[in-house]
Order: C-alpha cells, then sequence, then structure tokens
C-alpha cells in the first residue's frame, strides 16, 4: 500500500436515508483516505448503490453529516460533489459510441481555440492522459464503438480522471467484462491508488475486491456490518459478513483475533 | 451469495492474477499500427472496407456509374451545358437536404420542409410583389419563416416530447395550408425576373476569370488548412499526415476543381447559385465538426443519456436542430422559386420532400443517426438530379422517374443496414 493520509478524503459520519417508508441506509459510518482502494459490497438491496448516490449528490442524506478532508459538507445536488472533487463512473457508462475517444474523454467540456475546437490539445491532452494510466486503445482517433467492453470501461474511468478528482467512485466497474479484460481495469484502479486518489469500489466479485481494495466496507440491510483489512480477512468471513452468516462483526474480528493469536 | 460461487470466485482469481500479469507485460497486438508509404494506405484501405466504413464511396461510384449510363444512352448529357443546367437545378432541393443531414444526425426526420420551402417562397412574393416591400428585407424575412416554423416544431419534440415523426407529419400539413392561404385568390404570383430571388439562378458570373478565381481559391485554401494543421499536429507531437498525402489531395482536389471550372466556363460561366450552395457546405461541415456545437449534434444521435450526463442542454441543442433545418428549407424554397420565376400553389408539394431526404440518405448520411456530413446533401442530390435530367433527354415521363429514383433511395438504404451491419460484426457500430 501506497501512503495513506491520516485524515480521511471522505467521512461519513451516521448517515441516514430513508424513501417514504423504506429505511435504506441506517447510520452509517464510511472513511476512505488519500491512496487508498475501499471496496463497498454487500447483497442486492445492502444499500451500495444509495450510499454512492448520496456521496455523489444524488439522493441528499436524511441524518448525519459528510465530512470532506476533516470538514464537514452538505452535498445536495450532484454539482456539489463535483467541485468538492468527487468523479463518479456509473454502470452504464455514458459514452457516445460514434464519437472517436478523444472527443467522448473532453465530451462537455472541449478545449477551444477562438470558438473553434482544438483538436490537436485535445488529442495530446488525452495521449498524456491515458499514458500516464497506461491505458492501451487501438487508436485515440477511432470511435468507442470499436473498442473492447473493458477498453471502453477504461476510458470512462480515464473521463472521470480529468476532472483531477480526489475521490473515484466506481460503480460495479468488471461486472460486464471477461477475464483479460477485468485485469485491464484492476490495472486502472491500482494506477488510480498509485497517484494518490482515494477510490470507493462498488463489486459483486470476492476475486477482484481481494485483488485491489485495501480495507472492505460491507453493507448489510442498510447498516455496517464491519470493516476488513482486506490482507488479515479470508473471502469467506466477508462472505458470511454480506450474508449474515456471523452474529455480528465484533465477534467475528475477536475470533480472528484469537486466531492470529494461535 | 452462496458457497459454491465462493471457490468459482476463487479459480476466478488465479485466472485473473495470471491475465493481469500478461496484460501489463504484453504490446497488446490490436493496436493499429499503419505501416509507412504506399503500404500503408492500401492496408487501411483494406481495413475499413471489411470493417464496412465505406463513406462516400458507394455514392461516388454510383454517380459515376450513371453518368456513364446517360453518356452512352445521349451524347447530350455529359455537355458542359446539361452539366451546369444539373449543378443549378440541385440547388434548391441540397439546400434542403443539407438541412435533413443535420435532424438525421440527431436519428430524428422532418416531413415538414417541402411544405416549408413553399411557405418560403410565397412569403417573399406575397411581400414584395404583391405589398411591394423591399426585396432584401422580404428575402429575409422569408428565410426567418422557416426559422420560426422550424423552432416551434422543434419546441413540441423537445420541450412536450412529441415524436418528431408525428410534429412535422403535423407540420407538413399545416405550413402547406398556410401557403395557400398566403397565396390567396391569386395562385400563383411571378417574381420580377430582374428581382433578387431570380437572379439566385439566373446570375452567372460571366467573366472566365471568375471559375478560374474560386477553383484557386479552393485549392490553395485546402492546401494551407491542411498543411498549417499537420504543422500543428507535428509540434504538439500527435499523429500527423504526411507531406506527400496532403500534396496528392491537393492535386485531385485541383484537378477536380479546375475541371468544374472549365467546364463552366465552356457555357454561361460559374453559376451564383453553386457558389453559394458551395459556400453553404463549408459553413455547415466547419460547425459540424469543428465546433462544440456540432460536437453535441453528434453526441446527441450517439446517445442522448451520455450527452445529457456531460451537461449538454438536450432541448436548446434539438430545438435549434430544427429551427436550422427549417431555415434551410426556406432556403431552398427560395432557390426552387428562382428557378421557375414564380411562387405557385403547387410549390413544396410533389417529391420534393422525398427527394430531398433521399438525398441526404443517398449521400452517405445515416438514418440512424450520428453518422453523416453535409457534402452528403451534395453527392446524393447530383445524384438524384442526374438521374432526373437524364431520363428527361431520353424523353422518359415521370413515373418511370419516380421508380427509379425510388430504387436508388432503396439501394442505398440497403447499403446503409448492410454497412451497419458490417460496422457491428466489426465492432464499429
Amino acid at each position: 500500500m501506497v501512503h495513506v493520509s491520516a485524515t480521511p478524503v471522505l467521512a461519513l459520519r451516521g448517515v441516514s436515508k430513508r424513501f417514504g417508508a423504506v429505511q435504506v441506509l441506517t447510520d452509517v459510518e464510511l472513511e476512505v483516505h488519500a491512496g487508498e482502494v475501499v471496496a463497498l459490497v454487500g447483497d442486492n438491496g445492502a444499500g451500495k448503490s444509495t450510499l454512492v448516490k448520496t456521496i455523489a449528490g444524488v439522493h441528499p442524506i436524511d441524518e448525519g453529516s459528510i465530512e470532506w478532508d476533516g470538514k464537514a459538507v452538505q452535498i445536495n445536488r450532484p454539482h456539489d460533489a463535483q467541485n468538492l472533487g468527487v468523479a463518479t463512473v456509473y454502470q452504464d457508462l455514458a459514452l457516445c459510441d460514434n464519437i472517436d475517444v478523444v472527443g467522448n474523454l473532453y465530451l462537455g467540456r472541449e478545449l477551444k481555440k477562438r470558438g473553434v475546437l482544438d483538436e490537436v490539445e485535445m488529442e495530446r491532452r488525452s495521449r498524456e492522459l491515458l499514458d500516464t494510466l497506461s491505458i492501451r486503445i487501438p487508436s485515440v482517433r477511432i470511435p468507442i464503438a470499436s473498442l473492447s467492453g473493458g477498453q471502453r470501461q477504461t476510458v470512462a474511468i480515464a473521463r472521470s480522471m480529468l476532472g483531477e478528482p480526489k475521490l473515484v467512485i466506481l460503480d460495479e466497474p468488471t461486472a460486464a467484462l471477461g477475464v483479460e479484460q477485468t485485469a485491464q481495469v484492476l490495472d486502472l484502479v491500482e494506477r488510480l491508488r498509485e497517484r494518490g486518489h482515494a477510490v470507493i469500489l462498488i463489486s459483486h466479485n470476492m476475486a477482484d475486491v481481494k485483488a485491489v481494495a485495501d480495507k472492505v466496507a460491507v453493507l448489510r440491510l442498510g447498516r455496517n456490518n464491519g470493516v476488513f483489512e482486506v490482507k488479515s480477512t479470508s473471502q469467506e468471513e466477508i462472505i458470511s459478513a454480506i450474508t449474515g452468516a456471523t452474529e455480528n462483526a465484533v465477534t467475528r474480528r475477536a475470533a480472528r483475533s484469537g486466531e492470529a493469536q494461535k | 451469495m452462496s458457497i459454491d460461487k465462493t471457490s468459482e470466485a476463487a479459480s476466478h482469481e488465479v485466472e485473473n492474477k495470471a491475465a493481469a500479469a500478461k496484460a501489463v507485460t504484453a504490446v497488446d497486438p490490436r493496436l493499429l499500427v499503419r505501416e509507412q508509404g504506399l503500404a500503408g494506405y492500401v492496408g487501411e484501405f483494406k481495413r475499413k472496407m471489411r470493417s464496412g466504413d465505406l463513406g462516400s464511396i458507394p455514392v461516388v461510384i454510383g454517380l459515376i456509374v450513371i453518368w456513364a449510363i446517360f453518356a452512352s444512352l445521349n451524347s447530350n448529357f455529359l455537355t458542359a451545358g446539361n452539366i451546369s443546367d444539373i449543378s443549378v437545378a440541385m440547388v434548391g432541393t441540397g439546400m434542403i437536404a443539407v438541412g435533413i443531414v443535420f435532424v438525421l444526425l440527431l436519428g430524428e426526420i422532418d416531413l415538414s420542409v417541402g411544405s416549408l420551402s413553399g411557405v418560403a417562397g410565397a412569403t417573399f412574393a406575397v411581400l414584395s410583389v404583391t405589398h411591394g416591400m423591399n426585396e432584401w428585407l422580404a428575402f429575409v424575412l422569408a428565410i426567418l419563416t422557416g426559422t420560426v416554423a422550424g423552432a416551434i416544431q422543434g419546441f413540441f419534440f423537445a420541450r412536450i416530447g412529441v415524436p418528431a415523426f408525428a410534429v412535422t407529419l403535423a407540420g407538413l400539413l399545416f405550413w402547406n395550408g398556410l401557403m395557400l392561404q398566403i397565396l390567396g385568390s391569386n395562385g400563383t404570383i411571378n417574381l420580377d425576373s430582374e428581382g433578387v430571388v431570380a437572379k439566385l439562378t439566373s446570375y452567372y458570373f460571366t467573366d472566365v476569370a471568375a471559375a478560374y478565381a474560386l477553383a484557386t481559391v479552393v485549392t490553395v485554401g485546402f492546401f494551407l488548412s491542411s498543411y498549417l494543421g499537420n504543422k500543428r499536429r507535428e509540434a504538439a507531437g500527435v499523429p500527423s499526415r504526411p507531406v506527400g498525402e496532403t500534396i496528392a489531395r491537393t492535386v485531385l482536389l485541383g484537378v477536380l476543381s479546375f475541371g468544374v471550372a472549365v467546364m463552366y466556363n465552356q457555357y454561361k460561366g460559374l453559376p451564383l447559385a453553386v457558389v453559394i450552395f458551395l459556400a453553404v457546405l463549408l459553413v455547415t461541415d466547419f460547425v459540424l465538426r469543428r465546433t462544440a456545437f456540432g460536437r453535441k449534434i453528434f453526441a446527441l444521435g450517439g446517445s442522448v443519456e451520455a450527452s445529457r450526463r456531460a451537461g449538454i442542454s438536450v432541448e436548446m441543442i434539438r430545438i435549434s436542430v430544427f429551427s436550422i433545418s427549417g431555415t434551410f428549407a426556406a432556403i431552398g424554397g427560395l432557390f426552387i422559386a428562382s428557378k421557375i420565376a414564380s411562387a405557385n400553389q403547387g410549390a413544396g408539394g410533389g417529391d420534393l420532400l422525398m427527394n430531398a431526404i433521399a438525398a441526404a440518405v443517398i449521400g452517405g448520411t445515416s438514418l440512424f443517426g450520428g453518422r453523416g456530413r453535409t457534402w452528403n446533401a451534395l453527392l446524393g442530390v447530383l445524384v438524384i438530379v442526374s438521374i432526373q435530367y437524364g431520363l428527361a433527354l431520353q424523353g422518359i415521363a415521370s413515373p418511370v422517374q419516380y421508380m427509379i429514383t425510388g430504387g436508388v433511395l432503396l439501394a442505398t438504404v440497403v447499403i446503409d443496414a448492410v454497412t451497419r451491419k458490417t460496422q457491428k460484426s466489426a465492432g464499429r457500430a
């Protein structure tokens, strides 16, 4: 693991969210440091997506507080989150198939020179960005349609990096990918960490989580069900926290430290 | 998550790690590496053909075939006079087709353009001839009717959410009714043959220097813009075209434009209508491919949701595209009125709408949105008007003309659909 800052980039304290009669999140705590990948796992309906959307500003929180670099902030709109430096890559990638890679990277924030698109500068910076992330694609001037699923995912992630965000949220980035493509995306997640970004990774795939995450935060029925250090936790332990096979996280951790002493 | 899924995941992990190690070291064999020299161009061309990236090639081949057939049937077809007449006659429909290209890029359709062109002609005739208004003012107001009408249709489509097909179908009827209302009991209004609108298609630059000067400007302008663009790319360290390729393209364009200039000078000279049409194509192509506005139109044709998330104002773009389409319909209507030097009750009817849409599609604009250029309108309308003139020279009546144009249109959309299929299987759709 690379250097991890003392103050978390983002900290959620006792966050609750209710949709009508449904209490989706109850007293959720979450901390993410710079240069750290936190995997957010949980069964379907555990509240992962809602939690991410509260951070991204899609749903404002009902109770609790959000701290950014140690200071309490309000995130009420997606714009607020963007201004803080949160970039979110959703599952449906929101790329335009007919436009080339450069055009997609700069869609909606085109560089202009005297009112005209500055294609040369955009292409130069795109190459630079893709190089620093070691992203391999056939050419920056081919339409997105000719890229594989994994390559599209890497372009979508690269796109989120243009605003130099402090925190990157990836919603199931490997869900629809094959083995080779998953590897490409996981490589990229590691590079984000190396560059000092904080990353929240939502995933259903324990193998991916074990491969790149530093910490695993488990949500179960809208509540925290333990935060685990990936290195010292077995896959079975995480899965039982997800499914609720343990009584609670505390007993589980106690048991684990007992094992470690033996 | 069940237990056997866990073991599956574990085996996955091993695979992932192996794949990850490989991915980092190996250079992706799918990277496009272009060979140098002629072999590179041949390879690039073959790759494009295989992946269905045909561009304008089918329509250029089609045009050559059509001209060859008519030239062999009638020696008058390939004369300077006939080609010059074709190029003037095509401008009206061509202008409308330029507007249609904008709408097709969104993946939508505008059925009202025929009627709107009639409204513009009638508005100009009534204002300038019946009411004696200043011709230039009447000219501008006539074009603005198209802009406003298009914006209204765009509003119903973008804000209210009525399908564009339905809105513009209603527009087709409504604007046609409005045109008849404007013309009133007069029926036909003859335009002043020395007036602004009549001059649009009847004026020729008789000085031979004009055509050559334009050809020179086009060729030199193309060379300079490509050359300087490439210099900038080189300076920025991004791939650029070799100078040889730029020169080859310039020579090709130079031969073509001077050939056309010689042809025009053998007849009446350089037609004003063609100069205006080329200028419009140049400007619209620039707007579509070099400005943020054009980029947004393409983005909307690719994915509405992606555009919205990128912060593009979807409604604003849609409304402006429909008002652009209306504006060009009005401009086209004035050119058509100019050709017959009158505004009559039949204007904007018949096969005009279908020809304009067919021209855009035949030229290579995709019906499915996100693919096309305004130059497509030029190629497409050249095909359609060539067929019309060729058949007229043979004395073949309009029923057969309709059927042949229909056949050409079908062939084109078949090419479009097949192209898309090939592109999909080559992963480029």
